[in-house]
């Protein structure tokens, strides 16, 4: 993938392109603040608030409240639900980037488009939207009434979180996919049928490893977001349905900021040890990833 | 080369128009305004901007328990919030709210001395509040979705109407439901009572169709539910909307509530909270805003301006003292109480027995 650079490079060997590489660093500098001031101050002051007591003396007690029945139930609930929707997504999200790569037609950026058309909405519009249309007497139960069929009442369940959670991350477990794929060199392909493989071999050896860099960003992209969602278990979960996110929210709101903090570490490894996971598959992956 | 010249003079140019907006933008020209949602006629506010010229800064909460951390950690500067009875008493005793210099609110003698008086409740003297609006809080139903006239909170723990409630999701109305259908009072500080409160709540969670508390409004105007718990102010609304819906007060009796202005100690410009809170005492406004959100105004002057005699003498809006009589207001009960009712809550929330 690197074959576009040069090996050698003069210039650089003599160090007659360090000023430029200076240059580029003053230009990293707003990033770096940017990064400092949103991710790295934030992350330490949940950290401090996180192994802290109202006295501001330091304590583990925070962290052990993971250990209420309350607690670890919902981290649990959280942690399937996030998991049945990545697999579903992923289902759902790579037969459609080969269809979409093989049939290469003008139309496809349009299709990519539409994928990404509903995002320039704001998602919890989106997902009262869905609260309208899946509600007992809502668009969806309407249209079956009038069609004399059976209603479907999934509001206020977990079928109607997952629901929530598919339909929002959907397309980030498309895009990372499908770039992956057409970014697969033909040659490659079609030196795998030349040497004799037939489609299944050349998916399962060739195609389906090369994709796996994007298929690995596509199940961090929806599991992380999913794992601590509050605003789509509350919206289509009725408040009936408690995620570990709607746990760490309801910690906040009341003002318990130290035990808000606490949880959210505890979360946050459980994030951690995913992506640790996933990156352990990713080996060979190429700069595509997170990490 | 022109060109870019004069495209960075237009630059130039704008950056000053900028600089200049910065310069002449007075903070005392702006108020902070934290609300209920729903809660204010939108017209108000834009007449208040028109007539003052003092721009009006305006946001919303739910519930008492999510605008309270803003104000106590300072997240937030706001001039004026509309906290409840119980959490006005809160705040006062944590010294949280600036005393009202009630020279600058003339039109505070339309507020009707009755609410003044049991605003003393909570805030005694009537030094830090000027009430808002006032209201009980009750069950509304679909009669075309329930079998008989619904007069008990048991209709919320009858099984038979389940999948079909909708429960507030607001800690201090659900506890203060399931203590008065158990007889007991809607500020008990016995923990034994309130864990019994706790297993009737537990009792009633797989019967519950959604906790919610703006949403009940639509979703009972949309048919969803045949039960729901509501606050006065929104039945007007809802008959309104949809003729078959009723609103009652239990015979067990409820929670009678005042929601008052009040000016927070770090406010940014107490002038304007004052100017906002004169405004909103003025008799036409208070009406304007009366017919639009439809919560029961302490204005007494508003009151006899309302033109519709159903709703001048609407038993919802202003009930008897008989059904005021059964209803009693919230108290603060203290940060330890507070802490143990929340906890309780959450059990009942998770759906863990």
């Amino acid at each position: 993938m690197n074959d576009t650079k040069p090996k050698h490079n003069p210039l650089l060997e003599r160090g007659l392109m360090l000023p430029n590489a200076n240059r580029m660093k003053l230009f990293s500098f707003p990033y770096i603040l940017w990064m400092a001031g949103f991710i790295i101050i934030p992350l330490i002051m949940i950290l401090f608030y996180g192994m802290t007591t109202s006295e501001n003396r330091f304590t583990f007690a925070n962290l052990a409240m993971i250990a209420e029945p309350i607690n670890y139930k919902a981290l649990a609930l959280a942690l399937l639900l996030s998991i049945i929707s990545t697999v579903i997504c992923l289902i759902l999200a790579y037969p459609l980037s080969i269809i979409l790569n093989n049939i290469k037609m003008k139309s496809n950026s349009l299709i990519i488009f539409i994928i990404i058309l509903p995002m320039w909405m704001n998602f919890l519009l989106r997902t009262i939207a869905w609260q309208n249309i899946l509600e007992r007497t809502g668009i969806l139960n309407t249209l079956l009434t009038f069609l004399h069929l059976p209603t479907l009442n999934i509001i206020n369940t977990p079928a109607a979180i997952i629901l929530g959670m598919v339909y929002n991350y959907l397309p980030f477990m498309i895009l990372p996919i499908y770039n992956v794929l057409i970014k697969i060199d033909q040659d490659v392909v079609n030196a795998a049928r030349d040497l004799g493989a037939n489609s299944l071999q050349t998916f399962i050896k060739i195609i389906f490893p090369l994709s796996l860099p994007g298929v690995i960003s596509g199940i961090t992209m929806v599991f992380v977001p999913s794992l601590t969602t509050f605003a789509i278990s509350s919206i289509l979960g009725g408040s009936k349905i408690v995620l570990m996110g709607n746990v760490i929210e309801q910690q906040f709101t009341l003002g318990n900021w130290h035990t808000g903090s606490g949880l959210s570490l505890v979360l946050m490894i459980f994030v951690l040890l995913c992506m640790a996971i996933l990156s352990k598959y990713d080996k060979e992956a190429e700069g595509s990833s997170i990490w | 080369m022109t060109m870019k010249k004069l495209t960075l003079l237009i630059a130039l140019a704008l950056c000053g128009l900028l600089f200049t907006g910065c310069g002449s933008k007075d903070s005392s020209q702006k108020v902070y305004v934290y609300n209920w949602g729903e809660y204010i006629d939108p017209e108000v506010l834009d007449l208040f901007e028109d007539e003052t010229g003092i721009k009006v800064v305006y946001d919303e909460f739910q519930v008492n328990e999510e605008m309270y951390p803003k104000i106590k950690e300072n997240a937030v500067q706001y001039d004026v919030v509309c906290p409840s009875d119980y959490m006005i008493q809160k705040m006062i005793q944590e010294d949280l709210l600036a005393e009202i210099d009630f020279s600058k609110i003339p039109n505070l003698s339309n507020i009707d001395q009755a609410y003044l008086d049991s605003a003393q409740g909570f805030d005694p003297g009537n030094k830090y509040s000027v009430p808002y609006c006032w209201g009980t809080v009750g069950i509304l139903y679909n009669k075309t979705m329930v079998d008989e006239p619904i007069d008990s909170w048991g209709a919320l723990f009858d099984e038979k109407y389940s999948g079909n409630i909708l429960m507030m999701d607001s800690v201090r109305d659900a506890y203060a439901i399931a203590l008065r259908y158990l007889g007991y009072d809607l500020n008990s500080t016995d923990r034994n009572q309130i864990q019994e409160a706790t297993k009737l709540l537990q009792s009633q969670y797989p019967l519950v169709q959604a906790y919610v508390v703006d949403q009940v409004r639509d979703k009972m105007i949309g048919g969803e539910a045949a039960i729901g718990v509501i606050y006065s102010g929104e039945a007007i609304y809802t008959k309104r909307e949809n003729p078959d819906l009723e609103y009652v007060v239990p015979k067990e009796g409820s929670n009678v509530w005042i929601d008052g202005w009040v000016i927070p100690k770090n406010c940014k410009s107490k002038e304007n909270a004052e100017a906002f809170i004169n405004f909103m005492c003025r008799p036409d406004i208070a009406l304007k805003n009366f017919e639009y959100i439809t919560y029961s105004t302490p204005n007494k002057t508003a009151r006899e301006m309302i033109t519709d005699e159903d709703i001048k003498n609407s038993s919802v809006a202003f009930p008897d003292q008989s059904v005021l009589d059964r209803c009693s207001t919230f108290s603060y009960l203290g940060a330890d109480m507070e802490a143990f009712y929340n906890d309780e809550w959450n059990k009942v929330k998770s759906g863990i027995k």
